[in-house]
């Protein structure tokens, strides 16, 4: 058990690149923290600068205090679960969950009570004695898990170990390193790509993009608070919607119509010294249809008409996408993002808007509907710089 | 019709496999019968022996020079497999997974070494091993043999190598092992299948060599058993040792029938299936 600090740290290639980019993460004792992002985006290369895999280039990397930019990662004391779990296919499951406390040279009473005890947290006592290869993929994860958990490091590293297993099979491996990390209170170090898995395992996110941490802070905070394009786009499903807007006579005016311009964001914006022209992010859940909505919220929101391009109903609500018309929103963090999730080369891919509305909307596929937007909800971003102008948390919008 | 149509394919490939089976065991089958027939009967063109015996094998043992050039040709082939088999490890498993300068030219000059006809270095080498004193002692047979057998022991092993997934060495280093406890107790083992079928390879190539053997000894000291077999003389001057050399062909495949079974067991394919996800 140790805390984890990444102080000005560079990753640079022979060729120049940047793997990362002055990465400064302070990861407490007991803490699950969530390294996420596109591909490429630095979140392997950081993991594998902590486990020792990769040389750090420049700043300093303290385990427990004390620097570990110079040892190997078996003077390090960590444990690493990798994506395609890395088993000993020569060994059985007991040998292979052992092997770590082998070349401790553990006595081999200690090794065997040591394996079993791991084997009942992760219910592989029947299979101690089978080898990898006869194995399920959630087996074989779980084996990867046990080496890992066996020689109780200081933390565990785990590089996308979910990713390999099948949609359903890994909502409940999910849970199941929830409840191993809080049983075991070992500080952990997790690499994802997938959004839904950082909000739902870690105690903090550290969403990276290029080689640079673009935000760190809990699930909620990010969703509420990104600090700029990059993030607010990243996190949530279906993610945020993004409109151009112009600020006019302390009005706003979007491709959605006039929206009314709450007083705190005025305040804001004012404050900011924010550009004419501006970017609109608004969540899909903080559109409802406007026939639903209760008289008194009315006013707190602007309402616009648009036709319902498609429909999804959901039971217990209903999708509604719109088309936009005008202009897309441009900005290099969307590019980025639309690059990452495929969607750039998808007709009207982006060009629209997706409402979260109530089940009890009457809103048809191909007709007009009143859509109401809460824009006290509303962010503003700067388009040119990406950052969110109406954060309340401006400590972490240059993180 | 769709009954029929698998079952012809499978007479079809039955007749070809028989071809390729008889091809290529009429003539060690014919060396067989030729060693159990008895002298007046050897050139009679029987498949099987009309008349049966042992004295052909009984013969080549009361000749010294070929015990003493079977157990110079036991020892140095498996000297120099050793020897080539472990050299070959280390350098295969250095150009599979490092990247280092000039890794390109290596690779290129092994595989010339390779490609270089033997015969052009014969009397290159016979200078070279009687002035340094080699001529006729096992090291100088060793010597040119890993010469050859390396690179051949080289590709093969790091085509093994390749196949074995990195990220299993990573997870090595992570459990805390050193580089070399790494490679010797995961790497190692999951290139056995490797290791091995080169060893026979390289097993095979040494106890077959006749040029190098016969240019580079010259008595008993050294001289391998395909060399004797080349020396035998019949009963009088002019009769033939064929039953003899045939006898002795025979025995030479023992050998290496003893070892393929040997190292066959261990060949097991598909070893590193389960490693990562397959």
């Amino acid at each position: 058990m140790a805390d984890i600090v990444l102080d000005h740290v560079y990753k640079r290639y022979p060729d120049g690149t940047l793997g990362a980019d002055d990465v400064n993460i302070e990861i407490a004792d007991g803490e699950f923290i969530i390294l996420v992002g596109p591909s490429g985006c630095g979140k392997s290369t950081t993991l594998n600068m902590i486990a020792g895999l990769e040389d750090i280039s420049d700043g300093e990397l303290r385990i427990g205090g004390t620097r570990v930019n110079e040892k190997a990662p078996k003077d390090r004391d960590i444990a690493m679960v990798f994506q395609s779990y890395a088993l000993y296919p020569h060994m059985t499951v007991r040998e292979n969950m052992g092997f770590p406390l082998k070349l401790a040279k553990w006595s081999k009473a200690d090794i065997d009570k040591k394996v079993t005890e791991a084997a009942e947290i992760l219910d592989l006592t029947q299979h101690l004695d089978r080898k990898p290869a006869n194995m399920s993929g959630g087996q074989r994860q779980r084996v990867a898990m046990g080496r890992a958990i066996v020689r109780s490091p200081k933390a565990f590293l785990m590089d996308e170990p979910l990713s390999n297993l099948d949609a359903k099979l890994r909502v409940q491996m999910r849970t199941m390193v929830s409840k191993l990390q809080q049983r075991l209170e070992t500080t952990t170090v997790y690499v994802t790509h997938d959004q839904t898995e950082a909000m739902t395992l870690g105690d903090r996110i550290v969403v990276m993009k290029s080689g640079v941490v673009q935000q760190i802070g809990s699930p909620q905070h990010l969703y509420d608070q990104p600090a700029n394009l990059f993030v607010a786009g990243f996190i949530g499903s279906p993610s945020m919607n993004f409109v151009p807007g112009t600020l006019e006579n302390g009005g706003l005016r979007t491709s959605l119509g006039n929206l009314r311009m709450p007083d705190h964001i005025r305040r804001v914006l004012e404050a900011a010294d924010a550009p004419r022209e501006i970017i609109v992010g608004i969540r899909p859940e903080h559109f409802e249809d406007a026939g639903v909505v209760e008289d008194h919220l009315r006013d707190t929101g602007s309402v616009f008409s648009a036709e319902v391009d498609v429909l999804e109903s959901m039971g217990s609500d209903k999708f509604a996408y719109f088309k936009i018309e005008g202009e897309r929103a441009m900005s290099d963090d969307l590019a980025q993002l639309e690059a990452d999730a495929g969607t750039a080369d998808v007709p009207d891919g982006g060009g629209q808007l997706v409402t979260r509305l109530s089940a009890a909307s009457t809103a048809r596929e191909g007709q007009s509907s009143e859509v109401w937007v809460d824009t006290d909800k509303m962010q503003i971003f700067d388009p040119h710089s990406g950052a969110n102008l109406t954060s309340r948390d401006p400590a972490t919008a240059n993180a | 019709m769709t009954a029929t149509a698998p079952a012809n394919k499978k007479v079809g490939w039955s007749v070809i496999n028989l071809i390729v089976i008889l091809y290529a065991l009429i003539p060690v089958l014919w060396i067989v019968s030729l060693s159990f027939k008895t002298a007046d009967t050897i050139s009679d063109g029987n498949f099987i022996p009309r008349s049966w015996t042992w004295s052909n094998y009984a013969q080549i043992f009361q000749i010294d020079l070929f015990t003493s050039a079977l157990r110079n040709s036991i020892g140095i082939a498996i000297i120099s497999t050793v020897i080539a088999v472990v050299i070959g490890t280390m350098a295969a498993y250095a150009i599979a997974r490092l990247d280092f300068p000039g890794k390109k030219a290596l690779v290129g000059v092994s595989l010339l070494i390779a490609m270089f006809p033997q015969i052009s270095l014969v009397s290159p080498l016979f200078d070279i091993e009687r002035a340094v004193g080699l001529f006729d002692t096992w090291p100088g047979l060793i010597l040119p043999y890993i010469t050859f057998a390396l690179p051949l022991a080289i590709y093969t092993l790091s085509a093994f190598f390749r196949e074995i997934p990195w990220e299993l060495e990573k997870a090595a280093k992570m459990d805390g092992a050193t580089p070399l406890q790494a490679f010797r107790s995961v790497i190692v083992p999951l290139a056995a299948p490797g290791v091995f079928t080169t060893a026979i390879l390289v097993f095979i190539f040494c106890w077959n060599d006749f040029l190098f053997a016969v240019s580079l000894t010259s008595t008993s000291r050294s001289q391998t058993a395909t060399v004797a077999i080349s020396q035998f003389t019949g009963a009088s001057q002019f009769a033939e040792p064929t039953g003899s050399i045939a006898a002795a062909a025979v025995l030479l495949t023992i050998p290496i029938i003893i070892f393929v079974l040997f190292f066959q067991r261990r060949i097991v394919a598909g070893l590193t299936s389960g490693a990562v996800k397959g």
